[in-house]
C-alpha cells in the first residue's frame, strides 16, 4: 500500500494546487489592494467636493473684491487681511458686541440645559415616583411637536413679561428643560450605570440630591460633555429664537449681524460679509476638532442631528 | 399619606424644573395655540372668536399657503431621499474593508455641523450666484448655468442640494446600523457566489430596516422644519415669485410680518397635523418593511 507522501503523481498535484491556490489568494489580495486603492481614490475626490465650499468661502474672505467672482483659483492673488478688521466694524456696532452678546447667550443657555435636563432625566431613570410612567410618555411625545406650534402664544407670554428683547426668552426656558431631547439623551445614559451605586449610598444615608450630585453627575460626563457640546452648538446657531426676541442691535447675537450684513452692505462689501461668516463657525470647527471623538459617538448612539 | 409623600417628594422635587417647563412652554402654549388658532387677534386688541373661518380660508381661498404646501412637499420628498441615499451609500463605502475611516468621517460630517447656520446660508447664495463658484466651474464644461438662485425654476434645487450636501449624522447611523449586521452572513453569501447587488437587497436592506425608518422619519420631520437657511436665501419671504415660501416661512412672515396671530396659529395647528400624520403613517407602515431582531423568534 503506498502512501500519499511517496507517490510522485499526487506530490506533483499538490505542489500545482497549492501553487494555483497562491495565484488565486495573490490575485485576491491584488484586487482586494485595487478595491481599497479605488476607495480611497473615491473618497478622496469626494472629500475634496465636500470641503469646497468652505475652502470657498475662507478664500473669499481674504480676496480682494474685484477677484471674488471672476477668478476661480482660491489661492488668491494678494491677500487682503483687512476684510475682518474692516468687516468687523462695519455695523453700527462691532462685532465684538455680538460675540459678547452671543457667549452671553450660549453660556448661560448651556448651563440651564446641563442643569434642568439632567435633574429630569435623575427622575426618570433612577427615582421611584408614581406617575412617572406618565410623564415619561408625555415628554417622548413633546419630542415631536414643532417648536413654531408653541411659537406664538410663547411670544405672546413673554411680550406681556415684558422680556422681548432681553435675553431672559432664550435663556429662562433652557433651565426648564425645554430641550427634552437631552433627558432623553442622559436617561440612556443614566440608566447603564449600576443600581447597586444608588442603593449603597441609600443606605449610607445619602440623600437623593447627594447620589445626584456625588455620584451620578461624575460618572456621566461622557453624556453630560456630548449634552453640552451638542446645545453649544445649536445654541450658537440659533437664528429663530433671537430673530424674534432681538430687534435692538445692541442686543443683537452673531448670527443676526450676520443677517443684518446681508442686509445693509452686503451688495457692496462681500469680502468683508465672508470674513464675518468665517468667524461664526471658528468656535464650532472648533469644538468640532476638540471633540469629534464625543461628536460623532453621540449621534451615532442617539441619532441626534 | 406621610409615607405617599416621602416616597414621591424626592421624584417630583427633581422633575420640577421640566413640569414648569412642561406646562408653561408648552402644554399651556400648544392649548393657547389651539385657541387662538380660531380667533383673529393682531395683538393690539384682544382675541375675537371667528369660529372655523381661518381654517375655511385657508383652504379655500389662501393661494399661498398651497403654494407653501406645494413647496414644502417637494422640498420634503426631493431633499429626504436624496440625503439618506447619500448617507447609506457612503457609509456603505466606508463600512468595508478600509482601516482608517475617522478623518473621512469626520470631513463628511462637518457640513452638517455647519449647516444651519447663518455663515452657510450666506455662502450657498453667492456659489448659486450668476456668477457663483457653481456656474464658473459649469462653464468649464461649456455649460451656460442660470441663475440659480434668483431664478423660480432652479431656486428650490439649490436648497435641495443643500440637504444633501449634510448628508452625515443619518450617514454615522447608518455606519452604526452596518456595524452591527453579522459579518458571517456575507461570507456565507461570497461562498455561494451570490453576487453584490443580491447581497445588498437580500442582506443588508433588510437588517438595517429599522435604521432606515429611523432615519427617514428623524429626516423627514427635520425636512418639514426647515427655517434659517431658507430665511436667508429667500429675503426672508420665500423670493424669487415664492418659489421659496417654505411652509415655516410663511407663518413666520404671517405672525411676525403682519401681526396676523389668530391665522398663524392655525397655520402652525395644520403643520403640527401634518407632521403627526407623517409620523404615524410611518409607524403604521413600519410593520410591513421593519422587522425587528428580536422578534423574529
Amino acid at each position: 500500500m503506498k502512501t500519499n507522501a511517496t507517490d510522485p503523481a499526487f506530490d506533483r498535484q499538490l505542489a500545482e494546487a497549492a501553487a494555483i491556490a497562491a495565484v488565486m489568494r495573490q490575485r485576491r489580495e491584488a484586487q482586494a489592494r485595487r478595491g481599497r486603492l479605488l476607495k480611497h481614490a473615491f473618497l478622496i475626490a469626494a472629500s475634496c467636493v465636500m470641503l469646497y465650499p468652505l475652502f470657498w468661502l475662507l478664500s473669499a474672505s481674504v480676496k480682494p473684491e474685484n477677484e471674488i467672482f471672476t477668478s476661480l483659483s482660491l489661492w488668491p492673488t494678494v491677500f487682503q487681511f483687512d476684510n475682518y478688521t474692516k468687516g468687523w466694524n462695519a455695523l453700527p456696532m462691532s462685532f465684538s458686541v455680538f460675540y459678547i452678546n452671543s457667549a452671553i447667550v450660549t453660556g448661560l443657555s448651556v448651563i440651564g440645559n446641563l442643569l434642568s435636563c439632567s435633574f429630569a432625566a435623575y427622575a426618570f431613570a433612577r427615582l421611584r415616583f408614581n406617575g412617572r410612567n406618565f410623564f415619561f410618555a408625555l415628554m417622548m411625545l413633546t419630542l415631536m411637536i414643532p417648536y413654531h406650534v408653541v411659537l406664538i402664544p410663547q411670544y405672546v407670554e413673554f411680550l406681556k413679561l415684558g422680556w422681548v428683547n432681553t435675553y431672559l426668552p432664550l435663556i429662562v426656558p433652557k433651565f426648564l428643560a425645554s430641550d427634552v431631547f437631552f433627558v432623553f439623551l442622559m436617561i440612556q445614559f443614566f440608566r447603564q450605570l449600576p443600581r447597586e451605586l444608588d442603593e449603597a449610598a441609600e443606605i449610607d444615608g445619602c440623600s437623593p440630591f447627594k447620589i445626584y450630585w456625588r455620584i451620578i453627575l461624575p460618572l456621566s460626563l461622557p453624556a453630560m460633555g456630548t449634552a453640552a457640546i451638542f446645545s453649544f452648538i445649536w445654541i450658537w446657531e440659533d437664528f429663530l429664537g433671537p430673530l424674534i426676541y432681538l430687534n435692538d442691535i445692541k442686543t443683537f447675537t452673531v448670527p443676526l449681524a450676520l443677517r443684518l450684513f446681508v442686509d445693509s452692505q452686503g451688495e457692496s462689501a462681500f469680502g468683508q460679509m465672508f470674513a464675518m461668516s468665517v468667524t461664526s463657525l471658528v468656535p464650532v470647527i472648533i469644538f468640532f476638532v476638540l471633540f469629534q471623538k464625543l461628536i460623532i459617538r453621540g449621534i451615532a448612539t442617539t441619532g441626534m442631528k | 399619606m406621610r409615607r405617599f409623600i416621602t416616597r414621591n417628594a424626592p421624584g417630583y422635587t427633581f422633575l420640577l424644573p421640566w413640569l414648569i417647563g412642561f406646562f408653561l412652554l408648552t402644554l399651556g402654549p400648544i392649548l393657547a395655540s389651539l385657541y387662538l388658532s380660531f380667533t383673529k387677534y393682531d395683538m393690539v386688541s384682544a382675541p375675537r372668536w371667528v369660529g372655523w373661518d381661518n381654517y375655511v380660508y385657508m383652504f379655500t381661498r389662501d393661494r399661498r399657503f398651497w403654494k407653501a404646501l406645494h413647496v414644502t412637499f417637494s422640498y420634503v420628498a426631493l431633499a429626504v431621499p436624496a440625503r439618506l441615499i447619500m448617507a447609506l451609500a457612503v457609509a456603505m463605502i466606508l463600512d468595508k474593508g478600509l482601516r482608517s475611516i475617522s478623518l473621512y468621517r469626520a470631513i463628511f460630517y462637518l457640513p452638517s455641523l455647519l449647516g444651519s447656520s447663518i455663515a452657510i446660508a450666506i455662502l450657498w447664495r453667492q456659489l448659486f450666484a450668476k456668477d457663483g463658484a457653481v456656474n464658473a466651474v459649469l462653464s468649464f464644461v461649456g455649460i451656460d448655468g442660470p441663475s440659480w438662485i434668483t431664478d423660480p425654476n432652479t431656486s428650490l434645487y439649490t436648497l435641495v442640494v443643500l440637504a444633501m450636501w449634510q448628508f452625515g449624522s443619518p450617514m454615522l447611523i447608518f455606519l452604526a446600523g452596518l456595524r452591527s449586521i453579522p459579518k458571517d452572513l456575507y461570507e456565507a453569501a461570497e461562498i455561494d457566489g451570490t453576487p453584490a447587488w443580491r447581497q445588498f437587497t437580500r442582506i443588508t436592506l433588510p437588517l438595517l430596516a429599522p435604521v432606515i425608518f429611523f432615519n427617514l422619519v428623524l429626516q423627514t420631520i427635520d425636512a418639514f422644519k426647515t427655517f434659517s437657511s431658507v430665511f436667508i436665501i429667500s429675503h426672508g419671504n420665500g423670493a424669487p415669485a415664492d418659489s421659496l415660501l417654505f411652509y415655516t416661512v410663511y407663518l413666520f412672515n404671517e405672525a411676525f410680518s403682519f401681526f396676523r396671530m389668530g391665522y398663524a396659529s392655525a397655520l402652525a395647528w395644520v403643520l403640527l397635523v401634518i407632521i403627526a400624520v407623517f409620523t404615524g403613517l410611518a409607524f403604521l407602515s413600519s410593520k410591513y418593511w421593519v422587522h425587528y431582531e428580536n422578534e423574529r423568534d
